[in-house]
C-alpha cells in the first residue's frame, strides 16, 4: 500500500468515494450494453490502479448479470516491458501479468486504467496484448480522461472527463492501493502544477 | 544500478528486487511469444576469456528474450590470442557501441577493473572471474532455493527471503567462485550456510566467512539440511595434490547413492540436491543423485535465464541519458563516477 503524504501543493478533490462508485456502476452497465450481454467478456486491469478498478467493475457486472463469475473474467496486464520511455525513466520493476483461465483468444477484452493522459500506456498495453493472444475486440475503459493525447487513442467508456492543464497532476487514490495518513481513501485529486 | 560485479556488497533489498523481477521474467518462458521488447536497440557483448557453455548460452538467451542484440566474443580465435590487452579489447567494444558487457575472465578482479576504469562506459556484469565471484550463478541458486523454500512454507515467493533455510555447500571451495558468491548472498538473505570440504580445498581465511565449516559430509547431513549444493571438482585448476585419489574424494565428500539413501533414512524428504554444472558424474555426485526427483540441476539452468533477464533489464532499462544515480545505488552496483548520493 502506498502511503500518500499530505502534499504542500494546493489540491482539490474532483471525485469522492460516492462519485467513483457511481461512475464505475455506469461503466459496468455500458460495458454490458456495448457487448450486448456478458458473453466472452474479459476485463484486464493495468497495474497498479487499473487492476483494483477491474476487480470492482467485474463485481458490478456480476451483480448485474448473475451468470457471470467475477473472478473468472478479470485479469491483470503488465505493460512495463512494452513502454516507449524505458530508457528515459528510472528503472521500473515489472508487475505480474495474470490472464483469466479462459485466455484472451477470440474474447472481448476491455482494458481498464485509472487515468487516460498521453495514451502511451494504452499503446504499450495493445502491444503487450498482441504477444499474449488475439482478442476479437479490444475496448478501453478509464476512470478519468484528462486530455492531452499524444497518440490517436480514445476511450470507449469514461468515468469522468477532466479538463486539465498539463502542468497539473491527477492523482487517483484507491483503498486497495493507497492510504492518506494511514487511512485508506477513494478519491481523485487534482494537484496544481509547481 | 550500473554494474553487477559481486554479491558480497549486494544488500538484501536489491537481491530481493532482482529475484522478484526474475519471477516476472520466468512467466515469459510460458507464453506464446517468448520475447519482450524492453531492451530493443541495446547491444550486449558476451566477452568470454574462459570456456563456458551454460553461462554464455544463458546470457545469450536472456538478452535475446529481451530483444537486445547480442555479440559473442570468445578469446580463442580473437585478437586476444595475438596479445591484445583487456584495455584495448574494452575500448574496441566501446567504440562499437556496447551497452552492456558480460565478462568471464580467468583473472580475479577483471570485471572490477573494467567497471572502475573509463575504458568503456557500459554496464558490466561479472559472469565469473577467476576464483573470486560468480554473482548471477548465486542469484539463480538463491532463486531456485527461494521457490522451493516458499513452496514448503506455503507463502508467495515474491518478496520472500531465505530465513531459516539450512544450506550445505560441499566440494572444491578453494577454486569455486560459485561457493564464494553463494556464501555472501545466502547470508544476506538469511540462510544458514555450512561449507563441507577437505581441509586442502578450503581457502585461507575461510574462518572469517559468515558460515560454518565442516570436514565431514555425513555429520553435516545428520545435523539436518534443506538444500545440498555440490561443487564441481575443478580438474583444470588442480595443480597440486589436494586429495589422494578421486575414489577417496568421492567416498568422503561426494554425494553418492549411500548418502542419497541417508536423506530418506533421516526423514529429510524435502531436501533438494543442487549442482551448478557441469557435473563430474561419479566424482562429486552420483548419477542416481543427479537424476533423482530431489535434483534441481535442470531447474537451475531454466532459472538462470530468468535471473539473467532480470539483471540485464534492471541494469539496462534505466535512464541512460544522464549519469544521475538511482535511488538504490549500492556499492555492488555503484558506478565509478557517482558517490552514494541520492
Amino acid at each position: 500500500m502506498t502511503e500518500v503524504t499530505s502534499a504542500h501543493v494546493p489540491s482539490r478533490v474532483v471525485l469522492n468515494q460516492a462519485d467513483i462508485d457511481r461512475a464505475l456502476t455506469r461503466i459496468a452497465h455500458e460495458i454490458l450494453e456495448a457487448n450486448k450481454g456478458s458473453q466472452d467478456l474479459v476485463l484486464l486491469g493495468i497495474p497498479s490502479r487499473g487492476y483494483p478498478l477491474a476487480v470492482r467493475l467485474a463485481n458490478k457486472i456480476a451483480a448485474a448479470d448473475p451468470t457471470v463469475n467475477a473472478g473468472a473474467i478479470v485479469g491483470q496486464l503488465d505493460v512495463t516491458m512494452f513502454r516507449d520511455d524505458l530508457s528515459h525513466q528510472p528503472t521500473r520493476p515489472p508487475h505480474h501479468t495474470r490472464l483469466p483461465l479462459s485466455g484472451i483468444d477470440n474474447k472481448v477484452v476491455v482494458l481498464i486504467d485509472d487515468v487516460l493522459y498521453s495514451g502511451r500506456t494504452i499503446r504499450a498495453a495493445l502491444d503487450a496484448l498482441v504477444d499474449l493472444g488475439r482478442p476479437r475486440i479490444v475496448r478501453l475503459a478509464v476512470l478519468v480522461d484528462r486530455g492531452h493525447r499524444e497518440l490517436p487513442i480514445r476511450a470507449d467508456h469514461v468515468g469522468k472527463n477532466l479538463p486539465t492543464s498539463s502542468a497539473e497532476k491527477v492523482r487517483v487514490h484507491l483503498e486497495e492501493t493507497d492510504s492518506v495518513d494511514g487511512t485508506p481513501v477513494n478519491e481523485v485529486v487534482i494537484e496544481a502544477g509547481k | 544500478m550500473k554494474h553487477l560485479l559481486s554479491t558480497e556488497n549486494l544488500v538484501a533489498s536489491d537481491a530481493i528486487r532482482i529475484l522478484d523481477t526474475a519471477e516476472e521474467m520466468s512467466a515469459v518462458g510460458d507464453r506464446e511469444v517468448k520475447k519482450l521488447p524492453a531492451l530493443r536497440g541495446r547491444t550486449v557483448v558476451n566477452l568470454f576469456f574462459e570456456d563456458s557453455t551454460r553461462t554464455r548460452i544463458s546470457f545469450e538467451a536472456a538478452a535475446k528474450r529481451l530483444s537486445a542484440d547480442v555479440i559473442n566474443f570468445a578469446a580463442k580465435g580473437s585478437s586476444v590470442s595475438k596479445g591484445e590487452s583487456l584495455k584495448d579489447t574494452a575500448q574496441t567494444l566501446a567504440a562499437m557501441g556496447a551497452d552492456a558487457v558480460v565478462i568471464r575472465h580467468w583473472a580475479s578482479g577483471a570485471p572490477h577493473r573494467l567497471a572502475a576504469t573509463d575504458w568503456i562506459d557500459a554496464a558490466v556484469i561479472n559472469a565469473g572471474d577467476g576464483t573470486h565471484e560468480h554473482p548471477t550463478q548465486a542469484l539463480l541458486d538463491a532463486f531456485t532455493m527461494r521457490r522451493h523454500w516458499s513452496k514448503l512454507s506455503g507463502v508467495a515467493s515474491t518478496g520472500a527471503d531465505l530465513k531459516g533455510m539450512r544450506v550445505a555447500i560441499a566440494g572444491d571451495v578453494l577454486h569455486s567462485r560459485v561457493a564464494r558468491s553463494n556464501v555472501w548472498l545466502l547470508k544476506t538473505l538469511g540462510a544458514e550456510v555450512t561449507l563441507v570440504a577437505p581441509p586442502t580445498l578450503l581457502p585461507i581465511g575461510v574462518e572469517h566467512w559468515p558460515c560454518k565449516v565442516s570436514y565431514n559430509l555425513d555429520e553435516t547431513l545428520e545435523a539436518g539440511i534443506d538444500a545440498m549444493m555440490m561443487l564441481r571438482v575443478q580438474g583444470e585448476r588442480m595443480n597440486a595434490s589436494f586429495f589422494p585419489s578421486t575414489r577417496e574424494y568421492s567416498r568422503r565428500w561426494g554425494f553418492d547413492d549411500a548418502r542419497l539413501k541417508a536423506l530418506d533414512d533421516l526423514g529429510m524428504k524435502d531436501t533438494i540436491i543442487m549442482h551448478p554444472g557441469p557435473m563430474n558424474r561419479g566424482l562429486e555426485i552420483s548419477s542416481a543423485a543427479a537424476d533423482s526427483p530431489r535434483s534441481t540441476v535442470l531447474a537451475q539452468v531454466r532459472n538462470g535465464v530468468s535471473v539473467r533477464m532480470a539483471a540485464l533489464y534492471l541494469l539496462l532499462s534505466g535512464d541512460t541519458r544522464e549519469a544521475a544515480p538511482l535511488n538504490t545505488v549500492t556499492p555492488a552496483f555503484a558506478s565509478p563516477s557517482s558517490k552514494e548520493s541520492n
